[in-house]
């Protein structure tokens, strides 16, 4: 409604400020003639990627801050570090590794995703309660049987939570990527709307980005740690 | 059944000194008896228990069961913890299920010992409920289901219901007795509660202070089930706590310093005569 208002107002020429029908046609148009699915189709290929390394790699860095005090004074002030540099920065270093193309990006969205992971899985593995690993032990359980039967289960809820965030990361860093690199992700669309001065197809794309953004994480990723936080207790409501 | 025999322990300090927390404790617990450890915070029944249990190393000295020397953790001993440490995780089932399916026993033998446990502390119609659908006093329920269905021999609990209300915690009391005649479970009960310990056992043991000791052993000569007030129980009561306020005082000495200045009878006993946890 306000949009429509503004663009009736005029204060900006009709090229730079679509009305809302001319994008809702645009987004129509970009969907049934398949080329925003390709793009989508492209940037989810690199972000599942990107993203299911990050969960691995991220983890397993987390268990090792984890298990030593060492590692974590090391490896975990390094990687606190690390955190702090936008992903988006490595670009120029991707494309010296990997040279510009799908590795570089895909790279970008690991960066992203896996430093946010490795402290969540630490500090889930670190906060287990110790009683209950007591408990395990009295009932024969140890080794590596422990850590899968108990230890992991009992730092769920801050796996969730790490998985969340970082899915949030490395979405963001794809997009950093594509608008950057190249390819024929949804960001690459974007930068060539963009270059064509159509900028009804901007806001497409930027509407398609907010709302799967936001689809996700509330479809999918809220609702799955209130899941796991109300079963394990840690539901404030509860 | 189970023999204490010279057990030390110290604690190695941040500042690098050691802490003893066990002096010389020396304990012959017989088969089918409930025994408490009775004693001010911090003299060391958990340390206690957990050494009984396998869960730490004494600095010197051994627990035979049996007359054999543990060594670690073992399913002939099952702990129950005060805040009841159940795999948020799991159903009541599955957690009272988790050691037997460790065990590798059959399905239908682990469903049959489960829910006979499950049934023994009258939780069968909550077998399929979380953790966090129980009260505090259900959850401990299942603890000692969970425990149970090890088929231990000795019962070890630390505090079980130290975190109950006093509705609760009578009503577990009274469940524990008919779980321990029925079972004929060897019971070490640790416990703050002057009461509670004389409900409950056959045996009290009163531990010292700084380093833990074990000050004196009382018998509790009365038959079962117990009913309060009566005079010998009530004298009994009485009699343990004249040894423990010397502890306590001992305490809070330590703690309060040059502050602290105790006059006789100024101790606030509360009725149901709990040291209370942070003493
Ligand atoms: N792992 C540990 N490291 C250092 N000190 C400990 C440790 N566990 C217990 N202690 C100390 O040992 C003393 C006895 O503790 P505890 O056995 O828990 O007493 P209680 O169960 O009788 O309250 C306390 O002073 C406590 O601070
Ligand atoms: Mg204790």
């Amino acid at each position: 409604m306000i949009w429509e208002v503004i663009y009736r107002l005029a204060i900006w020429p009709q090229i730079l400020f679509p009305s809302p029908l001319q994008v809702w046609d645009t987004l129509y148009h970009g969907f049934v003639g398949g080329r925003f699915i390709i793009a989508l189709q492209n940037s989810f290929r690199r972000l599942l990627i990107g993203y299911a390394i990050a969960l691995g790699v991220g983890t397993f860095l987390g268990l090792l801050i984890a298990s030593s005090k060492l590692i974590d004074e090391t490896l975990g002030a390094f990687i606190l570090a690390l955190q702090s540099i936008p992903s988006i920065v490595w670009l120029p270093l991707a494309i010296l590794w990997f040279r510009m193309g799908e590795t570089a990006i895909i790279f970008i969205v690991v960066l992203g995703g896996t430093w946010n992971m490795v402290m969540s899985a630490s500090t889930g593995i670190k906060n287990v309660d110790p009683t209950l690993i007591k408990a395990a032990k009295t009932m024969g359980v140890k080794g590596y049987k422990l850590f899968f039967k108990v230890i992991i289960p009992a730092s769920i809820p801050h796996l969730i939570t790490g998985m969340r965030i970082s899915w949030a990361f490395s979405w963001r860093a794809l997009m950093a990527g594509e608008l950057l690199g190249s390819g024929q992700g949804l960001g690459q669309l974007l930068m060539w709307a963009r270059e064509l001065g159509n900028m009804s197809m901007v806001i497409s794309i930027m509407i398609i980005i907010a709302t799967l953004g936001s689809v996700t994480d509330g479809l999918i990723f809220k609702p799955l740690e209130n899941r796991v936080l109300e079963r394990w207790g840690l539901n404030s409501n509860n | 059944m189970l023999k204490i025999e010279k057990i030390q322990k110290s604690f190695k300090q941040k500042d690098g000194s050691n802490l003893q927390v066990l002096k010389d404790i020396n304990l012959d617990i017989k088969e089918g008896e409930f025994i408490s450890l009775l004693g001010p915070s911090g003299c060391g029944k958990s340390t206690l228990l957990n050494i009984i249990a396998g869960l730490e190393n004494p600095s010197s000295g051994s627990i035979l069961v049996e007359g054999n020397e543990i060594s670690g953790a073992g399913s002939d001993r099952g702990v129950v913890f005060q805040d009841a440490a159940l795999f948020p995780w799991l159903n009541v089932f599955d957690n009272v299920a988790f050691s037997l399916k460790e065990k590798g026993l059959k399905k239908d033998e682990v469903e049959r010992i489960a829910i006979d446990n499950i049934k023994k502390v009258h939780l069968s119609k909550f077998k399929d409920s979380y953790p966090h659908q129980l009260s505090g006093g259900m959850r401990q329920r299942v603890a000692i289901a969970r425990a149970l269905a090890m088929n231990p021999k000795i019962l070890l609990m630390d505090e079980p219901f130290g975190a109950l209300d006093e509705q609760t915690r009578l009503m577990l009391q009274y469940e524990l007795q008919k779980i321990w005649m029925e079972t004929k479970k060897t019971i070490i009960f640790v416990t703050h509660n002057i009461r509670e310990a004389v409900q409950l056992s056959d045996k009290i043991v009163i531990f010292g202070t700084q380093p833990g000791n074990v000050k004196e052993t009382f018998e509790v000569k009365a038959a079962r089930p117990r009913q309060m007030n009566k005079g010998y129980l009530v004298h009994l009561e009485d009699k343990i706590l004249d040894i423990l306020k010397e502890e306590i005082e001992k305490v809070m000495k330590e703690e309060m310093g040059d502050e602290y200045n105790f006059e006789e009878s100024s101790l606030p006993w509360d009725p149901t005569r709990d040291m209370g946890s942070n003493i």
